[in-house]
């Protein structure tokens, strides 16, 4: 039965496809699993691909181009995990990252998956670009390198390389500048975490990225470490110690309510509007922070924070896990979980859409562009958010 | 290009359609122990119009049509027992009107259950549905189509009997709507014109339902649910028709289990109290423990086990996984309330016979007029032995039912063939006709309810 050792093979039959996994813990709608929203298919669902898996994995039913893209269609949004009644809910993305390491080891995965993959390890990011041009995102700012200072800044491929990102890296960077934080940054140096890397199952990638990320980190002496995306955060945070680090790693929105709580951020603008959240799933399922968020929002002088129906561990996944931002197997559809995602918000009659994450931040912007929200709501990081209200020292 | 589907994508669209082997693969099964069939073509519809066309292609080429809903009654109702196109209904979701003050909803065939209670809850917080006890992807539609109960049927009945009115889709295409809506009145009453009752219990053979009216009850302020327990099956036909007669509960059900074992052989009552105030929480209360039950309590017979507020909202799905096997199925009777001493024990010698741990249930249904007794059968997704068992209990358990002198609910094909031969020869002959007249093709769901 087993492929290659196939960890969960004798999990896998477990799943009775009961459908729960599609649902937020109110049962408002079906459309909480992100590829099953997108297609409205049962091979789409969260069960209906563990059932093709296991056949898959028993040969009972051959690879196909499409089956890969069913596979790797799950965003690794974790509702599933959060939403399933029974035992084996742990598991859940363990199975589906699994099955995508037996996939790359034959090397059939979708051309999106395999472009990907290539990228990263030529180029330590997904996207293609050289990675001398890492530090672009910092032009102008004269961020300090990293020499022994408390934190490190660590931005990932997508705060570095994607234009509109790079603006909510640079919001991050100068309000953590302006608090008299002391950071520095690797700049062209910094490389892939491999959150997404592990996550389309490409285990040896992961491992090499994880060890030489580990290792230029002990060697430059880094204690502690503040992410802008929750992808790094959770990788960081959650498998490296796997690897032997030992650092301490916080996401950033932890940091700006810890220095707005002590008076250290100017907070005197006001921001008089209305804003609600969308929860990056790596910061609220994957790793339980739905208050720091929120409390930054809440600080905010003259605005008003106005709540999706679904939020924290029922908060609709962004589509763009799984490294979904890149591939995009989920996109091209009023159905796409992006577009579903800003209809929520604008519902709440919100002006503004914060978000936490640059992945979370690129996909939801194009989203209100797709569904022509854009006279009505804007997406903002809250990086960017907080450093509308403060002055340059 | 297939013909087939290239004429379906033009009615419904390119992501909608497949004949793939992963959507065929995943569609030609049950989630319990019927042996999978492919169809072979799955199509998601959005609209009435849509299913209307695909009903005219497949009469007109004579291809089988096999509708599915939330695909959970575990009776092998949407195994596409001879291929054809599988239509999933579950697109078609919109809550499309709910009527306070007439006091019902007005759904597309493919809302869920879970889907009509947030909305409910939401919006409309004095309403509330009959809950089936299946999982919040169960549709509404694919419950009153097989006469499904719910945590209302105590004082209101069967789900079907909250049927308002329907749209349905007829096989050769043609559009009908049943009820006060047939004449223009609107959607809030099922009676009181001729009875065109044909598309409940017929397992999809003679119909698509595309939308459905059906009663909301009120939903008390105060819910929660109190549990008793006794050791002797026999006492339980007296207490159920004790409790029904207090007319103060929203649900009954007496259960006995295996697991855990130190609940094997003593059959639990819980009862669904609910209340807007807590005088009347205490008033019912007292009624119902102390009146009614406290002499079993008095004569050591039995125990009261305590009142937890709040629905707790069955979980059925956590029965495939009480031995890791991923897979369980049922048998669904609707009863006599005074055999359940017998279903108890017949039916947990079939499950010792078979090896598997007894599950029964009994809920009542209207106030003492009947009970749905299930017999559940756990099996092993992995371990094909293990399915090969269950299904042969739930064979000698369709048997049973009518041996008891039971109807099968939700019947499979074994348990529709059993019935089929019981059924009386007039009314045989007159489902034959309806069958002939509205189906002439044979192209809905073949393979069930096959009267000829």
């Amino acid at each position: 039965m087993e492929k290659n050792g196939f960890a969960y093979s004798d999990i896998i039959h477990r799943c009775f496809r009961c459908g729960y996994c599609k649902f937020p813990v109110n049962w408002s709608d079906v459309n909480n699993c992100p590829p099953y929203a997108r297609f409205r298919m049962e091979s789409y669902s969260c069960g209906g691909r563990l059932w093709l898996t296991r056949a898959w994995l028993e040969d009972r039913l051959p690879w196909s181009e499409h089956f890969a893209d069913i596979l790797y269609s799950c965003t690794t949004c974790k509702n599933c995990v959060v939403k399933c009644p029974l035992r084996f809910n742990v598991d859940i993305i363990n199975m589906v990252v699994a099955a995508r390491g037996e996939m790359v080891e034959r090397g059939k995965v979708p051309a999106g998956v395999k472009i990907f993959l290539q990228n990263v390890e030529l180029h330590g990011n997904p996207y293609g670009s050289a990675k001398s041009n890492r530090d672009k995102w910092a032009e102008g700012l004269e961020l300090e390198p990293y020499r022994g200072q408390e934190f490190l800044l660590y931005i990932g491929c997508t705060g570095s390389y994607d234009t509109r990102a790079q603006l909510a890296a640079r919001a991050l960077a100068v309000v953590l500048g302006r608090a008299g934080v002391s950071f520095g940054v690797l700049g062209a140096d910094e490389n892939c975490d491999g959150n997404e890397v592990h996550n389309l199952g490409e285990m040896g990638l992961y491992e090499m990225l994880a060890e030489e990320n580990i290792a230029a980190f002990r060697k430059l002496g880094v204690r502690k470490v503040i992410t802008l995306s929750p992808h790094a955060f959770n990788v960081m945070k959650n498998r490296y110690p796997e690897n032997g680090a030992d650092f301490e790693v916080f996401h950033y929105t932890r940091i700006l309510n810890d220095l707005i709580a002590a008076g250290k951020l100017d907070m005197s603008r006001e921001f008089s509007a209305s804003v609600t959240y969308h929860d990056p799933c790596f910061l609220g399922r994957w790793n339980d922070e739905y208050e720091a968020p929120r409390e930054i929002l809440k600080a905010l002088p003259g605005a008003q924070l106005v709540e999706m129906d679904k939020v924290r561990d029922s908060a609709v996944c962004c589509g763009g896990g799984g490294g979904n931002f890149c591939i995009n197997l989920l996109g091209g559809s009023e159905s796409s979980p992006a577009r579903r995602r800003v209809r929520e918000a604008e519902q709440t009659g919100a002006g503004v859409l914060a978000v936490a994450c640059p992945k979370c931040l690129i996909m939801l912007e194009d989203a209100v562009k797709a569904e022509g929200l854009e006279e009505r709501l804007i997406v903002r990081d809250v990086a960017e958010i907080i450093i509308s209200l403060s002055r340059p020292a | 290009m297939d013909r087939i589907r290239e004429a379906l994508v033009h009615i419904v669209d390119e992501e909608h359609v497949s004949n793939l082997a992963e959507e065929l693969f995943i569609y030609s099964f049950d989630l319990g122990t019927a042996e999978p069939q492919p169809p072979d073509y799955v199509v998601a519809p959005r609209t009435t119009e849509q299913i209307r066309e695909i009903l005219r292609l497949a009469n007109s080429e004579k291809i089988p049509v096999v509708p599915l809903g939330g695909g959970l009654s575990l009776a092998g109702l949407a195994v596409p027992e001879k291929g054809g196109i599988l239509i999933d209904l579950k697109r078609m979701d919109s809550i499309l009107e709910v009527h306070e003050d007439g006091c019902y909803a007005v759904l597309e065939c493919g809302v869920s259950q879970g889907q009509l209670t947030a909305y409910l809850e939401k919006h409309h917080p004095t309403l509330t549905h009959s809950e089936p006890g299946a999982p919040p992807a169960a549709t509404l539609v694919g419950n009153i189509v097989i006469h499904g109960q719910g945590d209302l049927s105590h004082p209101y009945g069967f789900n079907s009997d909250a049927v308002n009115g329907l749209e349905v889709v007829l096989p050769t295409g043609e559009v009908c709507r049943f009820g006060s809506i047939a004449v223009g009145a609107g959607w809030f009453t099922n009676h009181p014109l001729p009875d065109v009752g044909l598309f409940l219990g017929w397992s999809g053979t003679t119909g698509i339902v595309t939308k459905l009216s059906i009663k909301l009850f009120p939903a008390k302020r105060i819910r929660g649910v109190g549990r008793f327990v006794v050791d002797d099956e026999e006492l339980v036909p007296e207490i159920l028709h004790k409790l029904t007669h207090t007319q103060m509960a929203e649900d009954i059900i007496a259960f006995s289990s295996a697991i855990p074992p130190f609940a094997s052989g003593l059959q639990t009552f819980s009862v669904n109290l609910a209340a807007d105030s807590e005088k009347e929480l205490e008033f019912k209360q007292e009624l119902i423990w102390d009146d009614t039950l406290g002499e079993y309590i008095r004569r050591g017979d039995g125990a009261y086990l305590g009142f937890q507020r709040g629905l707790d909202r069955p979980q059925i799905s956590k029965t495939s996984d009480y031995r890791k096997g991923g897979g369980f199925e049922y048998v669904g009777s609707i009863m006599p309330i005074k055999t359940y001493p017998e279903c108890y024990r017949a039916g947990r010698k079939i499950s010792e016979r078979h090896g598997i741990p007894y599950t029964v249930t009994g809920r009542c249904i209207g106030p003492g007029h009947g009970m749905m007794f299930a017999w559940t059968y756990a099996f092993n997704r992995a371990d094909p032995e293990t399915i090969i068992q269950a299904r042969q209990a739930l064979h000698e358990t369709d048997n049973l039912v009518l041996d008891l002198g039971g109807v099968i609910w939700k019947p499979g094909i074994y348990g529709q063939k059993l019935l089929i031969e019981r059924l009386d020869p007039g009314t045989r002959e007159l489902m034959g006709r309806i069958k002939d007249l509205l189906d002439p093709n044979g192209i809905m769901n073949p393979g069930n309810w096959e009267v000829r």
